[in-house]
Order: structure tokens, then sequence, then C-alpha cells
């Protein structure tokens, strides 16, 4: 052992005495060198037309793309044109998978359990919990993700991503933050946890905490739904139905935009407090745009994507569906926990606009933020016993469209502030068990862990607060 | 004359394809490892794909990989590891996906390391390709992106820059898998050793700090001859490389 030492420090002694020598600029000539010969053996094999003709089309297309007029909006065009077809072409495929897997499947399973004679409480557990939580995110999910996917990775292939990140990065700098955070922010409107993973590819670990703690203000695939069946529910219900999908679709992007902002914000909050530090640059490349092979493409984002994240929402849904049943049947003197609960947070939440159900709704979806909305629905029943809806005490159910969703919803005591402010609040709330895990991951840190985890719930309160008590002063409701 | 026709054979692209045989996940027991190196954005990621049979999930934009992906292909009765790593523009810096990528070429030790190029940036793209020819001896270019060099009438003579680069060079379209057949065949040629590559080495250094690499190297060539890349490890302690360091103290560089 120790003449590995030896020999290592030998070495080690020598290069440090040589490096006075040869000055720190050593990187710099190195580097120069290495240019030298590419470009000599370059001369060599490469023939280029003339006039670089070709790339003019790219060119010209990044002159719109990328112009300081157009560039902004087209990006909202394009996401608005997305969202728009995710809302138009999920309703019918959402309403025949509700068909098949709640009202028909099922009676089905309850016929099969009440004939064998199995106990309440493990048909009311696996078949009211457990069953009902799964049809329910993947009634609801996996349409609007099936849609939403494809679209995102079309734009993917063609080379869209690094235009917006191109558009963005004067921004972030201003911010004090990396220009790659725009690509990294991207991704989070996939995922979170992905995203977060994606900061890899920001050098600097200043820089890359920023990125990491604000990546959970970019909507997710958890979250799109729930925006896209709220906004449907309340904001689309306030126009003509002939405008009803396209309202809902802008006020969804609102929520979307609302994100960027708060991500430049909290980013330019971080860097002048808690992260300060020079800006570094970067190198963006603008790939050439390339034709998308669109087969291929829709079957990898349904297989990477689209199943993945559904068979996680699955998981997660499993156990949660199980929680519900037992918090809506297990009582505490004459109440069920989940209602004792639903009270106690009531009065918080209505000072936020929301309402105890929700509260509740989210704590009992941290692992997984797809399930927010058919928590929500259930614990509404349960809470306000309605005749009529619903099947019994800590069911989840489907309601045929999202009309009838709206009226259980409002029959719930929600208005159209709880309805905006249930949107803000999914926006800025705690990231999912599966995200935080990442963090924690990527930065090693309780503490960034914490701050990352922490930040966007007491943003969430703060302006769900203010929104609440302006809409009462101007509204009067 | 039947080695002839075998050879002949080799080069039939249906011959080969039926040799391929894409092992997805399965990556136990191999013979070779082999890792894809290359710039952001020139299609790793789609070599990757092409040749394991696996659809790991490619996008047109730079850093898109930013861990390492494995899955395994088996040509001639050999199995191949293959790990895709994630793109970088140089080995010299020390971000996180940098660093994967060059511990990997430096430590993992691969049989053959392919790097893809983008044919229509060729300049830019072979700074990467004379570090890696620094670090490692087996290396293979894969010239990718040819259908879009062709459509903007870029030409590259490929013999000339095999000949420049001393490593095989195969020009590719992977999109469409124009190519495969013979870079699987190249890399395979390369790991058997039937192909002895006779790699480029950073010229143009200026006197000083030349002299400076050549005194180091030689002096770590005596105490380490087993070492494959005495070059390379100089030049990293010259830039005052602190994870070379610590793996010269740690004896990281010798094989047990």
């Amino acid at each position: 052992m120790a003449e590995i030492k030896d020999k290592a420090s030998e070495i080690i002694d020598l290069a440090s005495e040589l490096r006075w020598q040869v000055g720190d600029d050593f990187h710099d000539r190195l580097t120069e060198s290495i240019y030298a010969d590419s470009a000599s053996i370059t001369e060599r094999v490469e023939e280029k037309p003339e006039r670089k003709i070709s790339y003019s089309f790219d060119r010209a297309l990044d002159r719109i793309l990328t112009s300081g007029t157009f560039g902004f909006p087209i990006m909202i065009l394009v996401l608005a044109v997305i969202l728009w077809i995710t809302i138009q072409g999920a309703n019918y495929p959402s309403g025949a998978l509700a068909t098949l897997l709640l009202d028909t499947i099922y009676p089905f399973l309850k016929t099969i359990s009440s004939n064998l004679g199995i106990y309440w409480w493990i048909d009311g557990l696996l078949i009211d919990g457990v069953y009902m939580a799964v049809a329910w995110v993947i009634a609801v999910m996996l349409p609007p993700m099936a849609i939403f996917f494809p679209l995102f990775t079309l734009l993917e292939d063609f080379g869209y991503l690094p235009r917006v990140a191109f558009n963005l990065d004067s921004l972030f700098k201003r911010a004090g933050a990396h220009g790659k955070q725009a690509l990294t922010m991207s991704m989070g409107w996939g995922c979170n946890a992905a995203g977060v993973v994606a900061t890899r590819i920001i050098d600097s670990p200043r820089e890359r905490l920023i990125a990491i703690i604000t990546n959970n203000f970019s909507l997710c695939n958890g979250r799109w739904p729930t925006q896209i069946l709220i906004a449907t529910i309340f904001i689309g219900a306030l126009v003509p139905s002939g405008f009803a999908n396209l309202t809902a679709s802008i006020s969804v992007i609102t929520i979307a935009m609302l994100g960027v902002f708060f991500t430049f914000f909290s980013s330019w909050v971080l860097s002048k407090t808690m992260l300060k530090g020079e800006v570094s640059t970067f190198t963006l490349e603008l790939p050439p745009y390339r034709p998308p092979r669109f087969w291929k493409t829709v079957y990898t984002s349904i297989i990477d994507r689209t199943l993945i994240v559904l068979w996680r929402a699955i998981v997660f849904a499993a156990p949660a569906g199980a929680i519900i049943w037992l918090i809506s049947n297990i009582d505490i003197g004459e109440v069920s926990i989940a209602n004792l609960a639903i009270s106690s947070f009531d009065g918080f939440g209505v000072l936020l606009g929301l309402n105890g159900v929700i509260l509740l709704a989210y704590i009992v979806a941290i692992p997984a933020n797809e399930i927010v909305i058919p928590t929500i629905l259930m614990l509404t029943v349960s809470n306000f016993v309605m005749a009529g809806v619903g099947a019994g005490e800590g069911v989840m159910f489907e309601l045929d469209s999202s009309s009838e969703t709206g009226e259980i919803l409002k029959a719930g005591g929600w208005t159209v502030l709880t309805g905006i402010n249930l949107m803000l609040f999914s926006l800025l709330h705690n990231p999912c068990s599966t995200t935080i895990y990442t963090i924690y991951q990527e930065t090693k840190s309780w503490k960034w862990t914490g701050v990352a985890s922490i930040l966007p719930v007491i943003m969430g309160f703060v302006v769900t607060f203010l929104v609440a008590q302006v809409w009462r002063l101007v509204v009067g409701m | 004359m039947s080695d002839q026709i075998n050879s002949a054979c080799d080069d039939c692209a249906f011959h080969n394809i039926a040799q391929l045989k894409k092992l997805g996940v399965n990556v136990e027991d191999t013979d070779y490892v082999v890792t894809l190196a290359g710039n952001p954005n020139t299609g790793k990621s789609t070599v990757f794909n092409a040749l394991t049979g696996l659809r790991q999930h490619t996008g047109n934009w730079p850093g898109k990989t930013v861990t390492r992906a494995e899955g395994g292909f088996s040509y001639n009765e050999k199995r191949f590891k293959l790990v895709d790593l994630p793109g970088t523009y140089s080995l010299l810096s020390t971000s996180q996906d940098e660093e994967i990528a060059r511990n990997f070429i430096l430590f993992g030790r691969p049989d053959v390391t392919i790097i893809v190029v983008d044919a229509s940036r060729l300049e830019r793209n072979l700074n990467l390709v004379l570090q890696v020819l620094e670090i490692t001896d087996k290396a293979v270019l894969c010239l990718n992106l040819m259908d879009e060099a062709r459509r903007h009438y870029i030409i590259v003579n490929e013999r000339t820059l095999a000949k420049d680069l001393g490593i095989p060079v195969v020009p590719t379209s992977a999109r469409s898998l124009e190519g495969i057949p013979q870079l699987i065949e190249s890399v395979y040629k390369v790991a058997s050793n039937e192909i002895v590559c006779k790699p480029h080495k950073i010229k143009n250094l200026a006197g000083l700090v030349n002299k400076a690499v050549e005194q180091l190297s030689s002096k770590i060539i005596k105490m380490y001859p087993e070492m494959p890349n005495p070059r390379w490890i100089a030049m990293r302690l010259l830039d005052g490389d602190e994870r070379v360091v610590t793996a010269l103290q740690n004896n990281e560089f010798v094989i047990a």
C-alpha cells in the first residue's frame, strides 16, 4: 500500500512542479490545439456547398419561432392547441372507460362477492376502496395522457424545445438562474421527478439547486387532468357552451403560465437570498428541425411515458383507495375519521377559499397528485351524505359527465372561487412523494429537500388566501 | 478463395442483420462492453435503440440522456453489453453529465467506444472525438445523420477521415437503420482485435506545454507500464483534475 502511495505522490509532485512552469493557461492551450487539429482534419475530409442554401428553411423558421415579437405568442398558441385537442379528445374515451370499469365491472364484482358471502369489510376495502381508486385513475388519466404525451413528444422530436429554452433564456438570466433551466422546466411539464433528474445538465451547483427547487412550479401530468377537469366544470360553465372548451383551455394555460411566472419569481428570490451568486454562461445549440416520425413517436410515447406514468398512478392509487375507505368507515365516537378531519380543516380551508375536503384530499394524495380529484369527490359525497349519488361511504365513483361532477361539487358548497383556488393550489403545493425522494437522491441534503417541499405550499397558502380575500371583497360571496 | 466470398457476405446488410440478435435489457454474461459517446443531439440514443431493440426515449434536444442506459445485443455468437452515455461537448470540464461520460470511458474500460458524430457538423464534433482517442485506443467512429448531411449537400470523405483518425469510420443514418450492420461489424472487429486501431493523438501542442506533457507521461509510463492512456492522465494532472489525482492515490488505474 505504501508503495502505491509513493508512486502516486511522486507523479503528483512532478505534475504540480510542471504546472508552475507551464502556467495556468494549460487548459486554454490544450483546447486550442484540439480545435486546431479538428479544423485541419475537417478541411481535408469535408466538402461543403458554396452557399448554405440548405439551411435557409431552418433559419427562416428560427427567425419566426425565436423572434422577440412572435416567439412568446407562438409558444402559448402551440400549448393552447395541444391542450384544446387533449380536452376535446379525452371526453369520449373517458366516458367509455368509466362505463366499462365502473358501471359494468364494478357491479359485477359486487355481485360475485355477495354471492361468495365475503365479509363486508373485505369487500368494502378491496372493491369499494382499492378497485374503485384504480378504476378511477385509469378512466380519468389514461385518455388525456394518451393524447397529450404523443403531441408533446412530437414537438420534442421536431426540435421545438430548445427554441423554447432560447426564448426563455434571457428571462432566466435576469432571474439569476441558468438558461438551461428552461429545458428542465419543460421536462417538468411531463413529470417533476424527471425534471429534477434532468437538472444534471446544469453545471453550477447553485443554479442546479434553483432549478430543482422551482421545478415543482411546472404543472406535471398528474396535475394537468385536475386542471382540465376543474376548468371545464367551473370556468367553462361561465360562458356559452360553444366557447366552453376554448375558455377552459385558456384558463389551464393561464395556470401553466402562472407556474412559469412563479418559477422566475422564486428563482429570482432564491438567487438574491439563499442561493446568491453569479450567472454562468453556456452555449445552447439549436438543433436542426427534424421531421418527426409520427407513428414511432406515438408508439414510444405511449409505451415510455403514458403506461409508465399510469402504472405509477395505479401503484399509488391502490393503497390510497384502501386508506380512503378506512378513514371513511372507521368511526371515532359517532363520526368517521374522515369527517372529523374534514371539519377540523374546514376553518383553515375556507380562509383559503378552499375547504376541509380539499385539504384532506391533498394529504391523502401526497403519494400521487393524480388521485386528488377522485378523493375529493368521494369525500364530498360521504361528508355531505347525498341521496342517490355514489355507492356508499368511502366509495370512489365516476360520474357520467363532467357536468354531473360539477353538480356534486356545487352541492358540497363549491363556488367558482373554490374552483379557481383549487386550480391555484394544485399548481402551488408540495411535490409528490416520488419527486421529494428524487430531490433527496439528487441533492443528498435534507435541508434542500425540505425547502423544495415546503416553499411551494407556503406560496400556495399565501396566494389562495389573497385571492379568496380579494374575491370576497369584489364578488362578495 | 472462400475467405473472399465470406468477406463479401460480411459486407452484405442482410447477412449481418440475420446474425444480429437484439437482447434488450438482458445483459448478463457479456463478452464485450461497448459504450456510446458523442456530442449532445447526434442520435446516440437512436443508435442505442437500433442495436439493442430497446425503445429508450429519444428526443430532439441536447441533454436528453443524463444517466447511463444499458442494453445488449449479440453478434457472431458473442454477447455485447451496450452503455449509452450522456452527450457531452468535451471531457475537460466537470459538470455531472460530462463526468459520467468521462469516468465510464476512463475507469469502466469499455472494450470498444463508439463515438457518434453528426456528419453535418463534423468540425465541432471532432473536438470530442480527439479527446476520446486520447483515453482509449479501441474506438469506432459512427458518422451519423448522413441523411441530414446529404440534405445539406455536405460530403464527408470517410476513408480519409478513417486514415486521419486511425479508427474505422462507418457512415450511418440510425433513424432508418442505414449503416447499422456495418457499424456492428466494425465494433465486432475492433473488439476481437481483428482491426487494431492507431488513433490520432493531439498534435499542435505548444512547445512548453508539449514538453511538460511528454515529461510527465514518460514518468507515468515508467511507474505504471500497464497504463493504457498515460498522455491523457498527464494532461489531466497538468490541468489540476482532482478526480484523476484521487484515482491515482487510490490505485484505480491498475487492473486487478
